[in-house]
């Protein structure tokens, strides 16, 4: 298709470069550096989408981040990415889109049947319609929604592109290189500041590059190509494009988005599709400039209707015209330059201009140009259902409420302009309380609440002339209060045309018998009577008003809507708009890829792995690995056929029956030093532990100052001074933060010091009857008797050459030792314990074997000690010290911890002797009882004892020491199980510990 | 992201950081006969001022230091760091 709106000689387009793109199937050509809208309306599309609601037809009505309407759905390179503005998004070669929200197609959309039954539709439908009978939500009403709301559909597909973050810091970053971007960053950048420039579009300059004016006798685009050019060679300034700074958090910290790759066809090698920059600024300036304001009249959401610096931007920019018979509608000067701008290309405008007399230079320029002007005229309604194709027009009377002479005129587009709303999005973010300013009708930002300034439209500066001494000047003054080096540029001449004062008028009436919808919110379908209804029914707070009608909801965030809305609640109120206030600015400012937002830390990077030195033997061996929070650990080392079940039967029973050796590594090791070491872990264990000699271990159970059990574990006195702390695998850091916080803040004259070690040990557990034998072999100069080193015995010891220690402490409950060595060590160590260990019938056991072996002992572990025990709801009582205070005592005095038919450790074996009890089942007296059925407790770990060859559980139940011997029920809802059971001792295996002491 | 001011290490970002909560509160001594309801107070009740309040941060992803910190629950504006047993002005 030829491009019959693209104009000759016109624009920044490199018209060298022809690219093919792909829109709803069909083949379209454009040039390098047009967006899908550019390249569009150059080949006279229109018709790009469908609305939220009524689905009425959807054109373009922006340029940029502000288009509510240009949404569609992308495929490149295999992946989908809806919600991509077809305003922003640069074309390449091969590139496809769609249009979202209709269906079976956007010129014939089915859904538009909602557009005549609007009378149905009003505000707060959803709340109206859907509200009864309940049991219709999930079935009926949320499956209709979903399909009919939404713009795009996301990919359920894996990601394969790459993200990154990047964290920064800088004197001053500067959000948008408009006039008053480019001038503070230059200045600053002059005075020696570390400068950080972001522009969200692929060309810097913002309005210079449309605008008519003149800066140190340069034209706006080349005063804004040498800036760039002197900044990007200056090593203290980083200039991005491509880049919206879209949050502005906390302490100075700006969250940016850069677009790296979105506008290659496919992300180039080393490269990532997107870069989120977590800037910290010592100063910001925001020169995010203004967005042009939509008048509001009927249908005024025809394809063809926009913003009229939209349609100036495509010719200047772009080279193409949005229409070939404009009608360009506005309360401002503004309208003048667009129809100036058509005029000059050989196009001829009607300019209907709401103002009675204005006078400006630009308005005798555009007399001058025979250009047709009618004052006090407006648009009452565009005509034509998916492109304008003429409107009604009329005079209006002075007071802006009459009518007259409504004639149709043919027109192919209608270029608004309802004047300017300074972008405070991130001003206001920042924690800025905006302020109104009556001249312009807007808010602008009021004290700054940040280290933060804004500069130019931004801040409701409008003349080019001021916006470039202001800038100047603040670029100078912030960066000088860094820098200090007074190094202050002049400011360059400014050439521009004066412009006279805007009208207030925004609004036009409906004429008489008409019913025109007059839409505020072009995304979500927002008509002036959504509005008018909303507080007729009772809204007023402008939060309710907007959460009501989504008015300036969606992704564009009301950006052109926003003020509209006030402007209108505030008529209909009879107050002004700075006593309805606006609703508040939430980040992110443009919509951000979820994609941009996590990173790298995506799969296996979503958190590190940690890994035990023997992990590439374990690999070699068949594991199955398990996550143990960040480590991996092997849960059981697969022979033949096996299964989970099968496999760590037969590990577990190799334990009992001979000798296993199991990876211990991950347990949480620390170090603990100072002469002060045995008053400090007397004070945090609940046991007594001045008198533990050196050479020995002893268990221990901490808790926190609530009385809850914290962690268990061994701790070893290695010499006077100095201890070996285990703790579990999951609590080690907390544990550590635990120590330090009472020796730093409530124990500091405890001379202590604590530090994780868990790195630097590698540990392995040999457990079973013939773990000592092993033992013997591996170090056959060491005294391994049960007198030489005897059940929680510490020795030191040489493995052929390594030194060792060696703890004789078990889990299993079986005669066992843990081994450790330096880390590096740690394969040496397991191969020879492999080696050695033949000739005993060594297996290697995981974790499930592990969990079989503490469970039918009756050890504790995570899923008793969970947050909620105390140490005799796990039969731990035996160690709490009656005689000396330690952390979480005084809470075990509370008279729920006292009471005497508190829950407690139990055993539970089925009666059947074959059905295994689901973990987390409720026991129960009866089942069939009335629900809720009372509970006694709940099963907290299940495994199949190797010891009598059927399933054995504990549980933590009510009153647990007077429940042995009574047979209960195990109800497990969730697995639609009612097993009957039998309460035991949790200590089902070897009851008196005599293995352990063997 | 709150910019915080270790006393030992310079203004480090938040996420390198733990929160403690209420740094004022004290632990009733070892050993000493106390009341239920002090006990109570120590352990679960805090008071969750608008405004100022002193909190304690951990520095655990930098040298391992609990601080103190006199920060605005409102604007987040951090007035000034202490280390843990420096004095309260």
């Amino acid at each position: 298709m030829s491009q019959d709106f693209r104009l000759d000689n016109v624009g920044m387009v490199n018209r060298e470069k022809k690219i093919s793109f792909k829109f709803n199937g069909k083949k379209y050509f454009g040039f390098e550096g047009d967006t899908i809208a550019s390249a569009l309306i150059a080949n006279g599309v229109h018709l790009v989408g469908r609305s939220f609601k009524y689905h009425r037809p959807r054109g373009f009505f922006g340029v940029g981040v502000d288009e509510p309407y240009a949404i569609l759905q992308l495929d490149r390179n295999n992946e989908r990415d809806p919600n991509i503005r077809a305003t922003e998004q640069e074309i390449f070669e091969g590139l496809e889109v769609k249009s979202v929200n209709c269906w079976p197609s956007v010129n014939f959309d089915i859904g538009a049947i909602n557009n005549f039954l609007k009378m149905f539709f009003p505000a707060g439908f959803y709340y109206k319609t859907f509200m009864w009978p309940p049991s219709f939500w999930y079935k009926i009403y949320e499956p209709f929604i979903r399909m009919a709301a939404g713009f795009g559909e996301a990919s359920i597909k894996h990601d394969k592109e790459r993200y990154e973050h990047k964290y920064e810091y800088c004197d001053l970053l500067i959000t948008g290189s408009g006039p008053s971007g480019l001038a503070s960053a230059y200045a600053a950048a002059k005075n020696g500041a570390r400068v950080i420039l972001a522009e969200d579009k692929p060309r810097f300059g913002g309005s210079l590059l449309t605008s008519d004016v003149n800066i140190g006798n340069q034209t706006g685009v080349e005063w804004t190509e040498k800036i760039i050019a002197e900044l990007k060679s200056m090593p203290n300034v980083t200039v991005k494009n491509r880049s919206q700074v879209f949050g502005y958090y906390d302490h100075n910290m700006l969250v940016m988005s850069e677009r790296i790759s979105d506008h290659l066809p496919k992300t180039q090698k080393y490269l990532p599709k997107q870069r989120l920059w977590y800037i910290r600024a010592n100063e910001v300036l925001i020169s995010s400039g203004s967005i042009e304001r939509p008048l509001v009249f009927g249908n005024n959401d025809t394809p063809g209707v926009m913003l009229s610096s939209a349609a100036k931007e495509y010719m200047k920019v772009y080279g193409v015209l949005v229409g070939k018979k404009p009608l360009i509608f506005t309360n401002n000067d503004s309208g003048y330059e667009t129809a100036i701008e058509f005029k000059k290309n050989g196009v001829n405008p009607i300019i209907l201009d709401t103002r009675s007399n204005p006078s400006s230079d630009i308005i005798t320029e555009a007399k001058n140009l025979n250009i047709e002007i009618r004052f006090s005229y407006v648009v009452v309604a565009a005509k034509g259902y998916k492109k304008v194709k003429s409107a009604d027009i009329a005079k209006i009377s002075d007071d802006k409420k009459e009518l007259f002479n409504i004639e149709n005129i043919e027109c192919d587009c209608i270029c608004v302009s309802g004047f300017w709303t300074p972008s405070i999005h991130l001003a206001s973010q920042s924690g800025n309380k905006s302020k109104f300013n009556e001249k312009i009708d807007a808010f602008v930002p009021d004290k700054s609440k940040q280290k933060e300034n804004t500069i130019g439209s931004a801040n409701g500066i409008f003349t080019l002339e001021e916006t470039i001494k202001d800038a100047f000047d603040k670029g100078f003054d912030v960066s000088n209060k860094i820098t200090e080096k007074n190094n202050k540029v002049s400011v360059p001449t400014v050439v521009e045309k004066k412009s006279t004062d805007h009208d207030k008028f925004w609004c036009v009436p409906l004429p008489k018998g008409k019913s025109y919808k007059r839409f505020l919110d072009f995304q979500n379908d927002v008509a002036v009577s959504d509005i008018e209804l909303a507080l007729r029914e009772g809204f007023r707070s402008i939060e309710h008003v907007k959460r009501y009608t989504t008015l300036g909801m969606a992704t564009d965030q009301g950006k052109t809507s926003n003020l509209n809305g006030l402007q209108l609640v505030s008529d209909i109120e009879n107050k002004v708009v700075p006593q309805v206030g606006h609703t508040t600015f939430r980040p992110p400012y443009t919509p951000v890829s979820i994609g941009a937002i996590v990173g790298r830390e995506v799969g296996k990077h979503s958190k590190p792995t940690r890994k035990s030195p023997m992990h590439s033997w374990h690999e070699k061996n068949n594991a199955v690995f398990v996550d143990a929070g960040v480590w991996l650990r092997p849960r059981y080392y697969k022979q033949g056929n096996e299964g989970l079940f099968e496999a760590s039967k037969r590990e577990a029973k190799n334990v009992r029956q001979n000798v296993g050796v199991c990876d211990v590594t991950t347990l949480g090791k620390i170090d603990v030093k100072g002469p002060d070491a045995a008053e400090f872990l007397n004070r945090v264990y609940t046991n007594a532990w001045l008198k533990l000699p050196v050479g020995k271990a002893r268990y221990g159970v901490m808790l926190r100052e609530d009385g809850i059990v914290m962690d268990d574990g061994t701790t070893t006195r290695i010499s006077e001074n100095h201890y070996h702390m285990t703790t579990t695998t999951a609590q080690a850091a907390n544990v550590l933060s635990h120590l330090e916080y009472y020796l730093q803040l409530v124990w500091p004259e405890l001379n202590v010091n604590v530090v994780s070690t868990t790195e630097q040990w590698a540990g392995a557990a040999i457990a079973g009857p013939n773990s000592r034998k092993l033992l013997m072999k591996l170090f056959p100069n060491l005294d391994v008797s049960n007198e030489g080193l005897p059940f929680m015995g510490y020795k030191e010891a040489d493995l052929f050459g390594v030194p060792t220690k060696i703890y004789r402490i078990s889990f299993s409950g079986e005669l066992a030792y843990e081994i450790n060595v330096e880390s590096d060590n740690g394969y040496f160590m397991w191969k020879k314990i492999m080696e050695v260990g033949q000739e005993f019938q060594i297996q290697p056991y995981g974790t499930e074997a592990l969990s079989t072996l503490r469970i039918e002992m009756g050890h504790v572990a995570g899923s008793e000690l969970d947050g909620r025990t105390i140490p005799y709801d796990a039969s731990l009582e035996g160690l709490v010290s009656k005689k000396k205070d330690f952390i979480g005592k005084r809470s075990l005095n509370r008279s729920a911890f006292t009471s005497t038919d508190r829950e407690k450790l139990v055993g539970v074996v089925p009666i059947d002797k074959t059905t295994s009890i689901p973990e987390g089942s409720y026991i129960v007296k009866d089942p069939k009882a009335k629900l809720p059925n009372p509970k006694l407790g709940h099963v907290s770990a299940s495994c199949w004892s190797v010891e009598y060859d059927n399933p054995f559980s504990l549980a933590i139940i009510k009153d647990g020491k007077n429940m042995i011997g009574q047979k209960l029920f195990a109800m497990s809802p969730l697995k639609n199980k009612i097993i009957p059971v039998e309460i035991v001792s949790s200590h089902y295996v070897d009851p008196e510990g005599k293995r352990v002491r063997s | 992201m709150l910019y915080i001011n270790c006393p030992h290490c310079g203004l480090r970002s938040q996420n390198e950081f733990a929160y403690g909560g209420d740094a004022t509160v004290k632990r009733p001594e070892l050993n000493k006969e106390i009341s239920d309801q002090e006990w109570d107070n120590f352990v679960y009740l805090r008071k969750s001022p608008r405004g100022k309040h002193l909190e304690l941060w951990h520095h655990i992803s930098g040298c391992r230091q609990w601080i103190k910190v006199e920060r605005d629950t409102s604007t987040h504006e951090i007035f000034k760091t202490y280390k843990a047993n420096e004095a309260i002005e």
